[in-house]
């Protein structure tokens, strides 16, 4: 049994904040609206203050909560990391527990249904039926990131007619000596871009490696994390774990920076131990460069027209201090020309629920990368999220721009095609 | 707060700009010195005129105005320690002009000070001033504080770079002093009262900056020491063979031992004192120079020397600094830090002084910092939890002042008195000085609107309530 902490299991960490003001340079909702309530040091004087009973769960506080990306930007640079992401998830589920979804949670729960999505989706052009909607659970992410009223003018993903499961068997054998690679793929991979998912496991195969697809896998819970609906975490880390305990693997290989954060570094943070699941989980990138892809990409020939791409960093990817293996990897590849931008590693907006309740301060978050990513000329911007992928899309087109943001994976596979 | 007051406000800066709700006062009662003291309310503004207005209203109600930058000082400057209006400026953070033909600038108070640094940076431009928090303070808070930071030893602080400010004064007068240009000796020099007044003597809402031609090239250097008083001699050889480095700072044998095995720079266990030392200016000339430094300081004690030749390694030299601080804490829970300041001829004495303190009371005191222009961080590191650890550590803090002031040094050089200092006053300044500074401040802030109970030690009925 897989248990949320409480607030009041951080009570130690909270009372480390110095209250330095590090975290204002770093936190992407402070630096939009430079109100202290949004920054990770009022957050935290927020939580001792609930700890203490000096104040209730009352509105502001609530609002103060919720500006939260929950990206870690500032737990990376904080002296003493004092993990405001998590406590801001146990206030936010705090909040649930006794209000019921509400501010942080309100209207998700009630867009539940399919209705509201299948709208967002067909206004965004989607291939559509109520059977393609259908393949989506109730439980995924996918329905608590994209609940389509609250989504004007958003650049929404678009349910693939064939997921992910209907194009790639639950196991694919590879050569006998080599490990058993389980693929958690995730909700965006598995509907919206079961491409990517694809190529995933096409470049597993052509190392040789078993694939393992488990159709049990759920959403990792990224999303109902943020919304603070702790029990659906709860629910949905039990039900991965055991997912992945049908077949031996011996590794878990993410292509989303979000879910690599949920099912690698939540679930380490929850009670009970899941660390052998856990233990296994690991991002593409690093995998990749770990079986001495990168090498054998480096001696390729170069393509004579390369594609000048830059990178972003999922902040998932960047808080775990994987900043350098995606990078390599694009460096590596014959078909792209890699070039560095500047606010590289500030935060897409997205920030699991984030901008359903706050699309401005969303819009506002993703708007400030655009003078880096025109000074770069890149024509692609990669990441390693798809995500983070979707919010770039729509920070382009509201910027009037021609970039195309992609997976690292689809060079990849572009790069290996040509082989 | 009475209801009046706050329609007042809510007329003057929108009902989005004033909050008197228990979370905003509870996320504006801190900042770096830990205390907590809740405002009535909290008002964000965003012209001069908003302000004046707001100063006004508060002296008609006789209500504590504290004007608040990125709330990160580290003695209580922007405390609201009577209550009253916290005046938030982080928003008026517009960089309005950047004048490439007579090198100045004009800031909102807001602008943080690594920003307007590089955007000046990214046409060949310079503003020295470097405080440690630079990433994130902003430059109304600098001019307040007269901030300092690591380049100072060559290029000077805040107070070197302003050349105008305008003000709202306690009474809500809008006031312009100094200017755009270099020179300028009309009236009193009032743009040096104000900057490193704390907020107690007006609100500054835009001031206008000195710019200097941003030096070609840098080159940083890691040496160690097998002795402090080697790291200290050379301090003084070089400063004595009139060579002025960017910086020079300096981590003593305790501050090496909190950092040992951290770094990507190997510090072995006989490396007893680290400098860094920054040189700048003519690429060509670089080389020469530090070759020079270096066998200046050859005869003290060097166990190791190490030049950057690229930015990469640069940037390794300067991680060795920026670890010292978030590592401090495993020493100890509690740290008490102070920046006293001595002739840098002195920065010896001064150690040594510390750690006779440091003996004799029997507390780690790990000490780094600015070894070029004297400006030494003390890090008393204690845990307070300890029985009778609270009354210990006033008679500590006591004894290395004294120490300092001993020197013909002084008790902040770059983090002001705000509370946390206060009471130590006079130590440094006799009582005549003191009382002609309060003279000042009263005369200007006749009903001690703004930010009352900084710098000075309260009478009991000095204070207002809000």
């Amino acid at each position: 049994m897989y248990k949320n902490k409480k607030l009041k299991d951080f009570e130690k960490v909270i009372r480390e904040c110095v209250k330095c003001g590090v975290c204002q340079a770093h936190c992407p909702t402070y630096l939009v609206g430079k109100r202290e309530g949004a920054v990770a040091r009022g957050k935290i004087s927020l939580a001792a203050a609930l700890l203490d009973g000096e104040i209730g769960l009352d509105e502001r506080l609530q609002e103060d909560i919720s500006m939260c990306l929950m990206c870690g930007s500032c737990v990376e640079k904080c002296p003493n990391k004092v993990p405001t992401h998590e406590i801001v998830g146990a206030i936010r589920r705090g909040i649930t527990e006794q209000q019921g979804l509400s501010l942080v949670g309100r209207g998700v729960s009630a867009l539940l249904g399919s209705g509201p999505l299948m709208k967002t989706l067909s206004k965004g052009g989607a291939l559509l039926s109520p059977l393609v909607l259908k393949k989506v659970p109730e439980s995924s992410g996918l329905r608590l990131r994209f609940p389509s009223p609250l989504m004007k003018d958003r650049t929404v993903p678009q349910i693939a007619f064939r997921n992910l499961f209907d194009r790639v068997p639950e196991y694919t054998e590879g050569r006998p000596a080599k490990p058993v690679i389980g693929f958690f793929a995730g909700c965006s991979i598995t509907y919206a871009y079961p491409e990517i998912g694809e190529y995933m496991v096409n470049i597993l195969k052509a190392m040789g490696f078993s694939i393992y697809l488990p159709r049990e896998q759920k959403c990792c819970g990224i999303p109902a994390l943020s919304s603070g609906d702790g029990k659906l975490v709860e629910e949905l880390a039990e039900a991965n774990v055991k997912a992945f305990q049908k077949r031996e693997v011996d590794y878990i290989i993410t292509a989303c920076a979000s879910c690599n954060g949920g099912i690698g570094e939540y679930y380490k943070t929850m009670k009970g131990d899941c660390s052998e699941f856990t233990g296994k989980v690991i991002d593409f990138s690093v995998f990749l460069e770990q079986e001495g892809l990168f090498a054998q990409l480096a001696e390729m020939k170069k393509w004579q027209q390369r594609k000048r791409v830059t990178y972003h960093d999922p902040c998932h990817l960047k808080i775990q201090g994987i900043t350098r293996p995606p990078r390599e990897l694009l460096k590596s590849l014959p078909n792209v020309e890699f070039v560095e931008m500047e606010r590289a590693n500030s935060c897409c907006g997205l920030g699991g629920t984030f901008s359903v309740y706050h699309y401005e301060e969303s819009k506002a978050i993703g708007a400030r990368k655009v003078a880096g990513l025109i000074e770069s000329k890149a024509a692609y911007i990669a990441t390693a999220c798809p995500g983070c992928i979707m919010q770039l899309q729509d920070i382009i087109n509201h910027a009037g721009l021609t970039v195309k943001s992609v997976h690292i994976l689809e060079l990849l596979a572009e790069a290996l095609a040509e082989q | 707060m009475k209801k009046e007051v706050v329609e007042k406000l809510v007329e003057i800066v929108g009902k989005e700009n004033v909050s008197t709700q228990s979370a905003d006062k509870i996320t504006h009662s801190y900042d770096a010195t830990q205390e907590q003291h809740l405002p009535d309310a909290v008002v964000y503004v965003s012209s001069v005129q908003e302000v004046s207005l707001i100063v006004k209203l508060a002296n008609q109600h006789k209500i504590p105005v504290l004007p608040r930058g990125a709330g990160t000082g580290f003695t209580g400057g922007s405390l609201p320690i009577h209550g009253g209006i916290v005046l938030v400026l982080t928003r008026m953070d517009k960089i309005l002009d950047i004048d490439e033909e007579n090198l100045t600038a004009e800031v909102e108070p807001g602008v943080i000070t690594a920003e307007l640094q590089r955007q000046v940076e990214k046409i060949g431009l310079f503003y020295p001033p470097d405080p440690a928090s630079k990433e994130f303070s902003t430059l109304g808070g600098n001019v307040a504080e007269c901030a300092g930071g690591p380049r100072c030893v060559k290029y000077g602080v805040t107070k070197d770079y302003i050349l105008g400010l305008e003000v709202v004064t306690p009474t809500g007068d809008i006031i312009h002093t100094g200017g755009k240009t270099l020179k300028n000796v009309v009236g009193y020099d009032l743009t040096k009262l104000f900057v490193g007044s704390e907020g107690t003597l007006g609100i500054v809402t835009q001031i206008t900056l000195k710019l200097i031609p941003k030096p070609a090239a840098k080159k940083t250097m890691l040496v160690q020491f097998a002795s402090i008083d080697g790291a200290a001699q050379s301090v003084s050889a070089i400063i004595g063979a009139k060579i002025i480095p960017t910086t020079l700072e300096f981590l003593d044998a305790a501050t090496i031992g909190c950092i040992r095995g951290k770094s990507s720079i190997p510090l072995p266990e006989n490396c007893q004192a680290v400098l860094i030392i920054e040189v700048d200016g003519d690429p060509q000339m670089l080389d020469a120079q530090a070759e020079l430094i270096l066998s200046i300081i050859k005869p003290f004690n060097v166990l190791d020397t190490r030049i950057a030749s690229t930015e990469e390694e640069s940037e390794e030299i300067w991680k060795v600094r920026r670890i010292v601080s978030p590592s401090l804490r495993q020493v100890n829970p509690d740290k008490f830090n102070e920046d006293i300041v001595v002739p840098r001829s002195k920065v010896p004495d001064m150690i040594r002084a510390l750690e006779a303190i440091s003996k004799k009371y029997n507390v780690p005191i790990v000490n780094f910092g600015h070894a070029g222009d004297g400006n030494i961080h003390v890090n008393v590191m204690v845990d307070l939890k300890e029985d009778g650890m609270e009354e210990k550590i006033e008679i500590i803090m006591e004894k290395v002042f004294e120490a300092a002031v001993n020197l013909r040094g002084a008790i902040s050089g770059e983090h002001g008195i705000g509370t946390s200092k206060a009471k130590y006053m006079s130590m440094g300044l006799n009582r005549a000085t003191i009382e002609y500074m309060q003279r000042i401040k009263a005369a200007l802030d006749p009903l001690n609107i703004l930010n009352p109970g900084k710098i000075f030690i309260e009478e009991p009925s000095q204070s207002v309530k809000g």
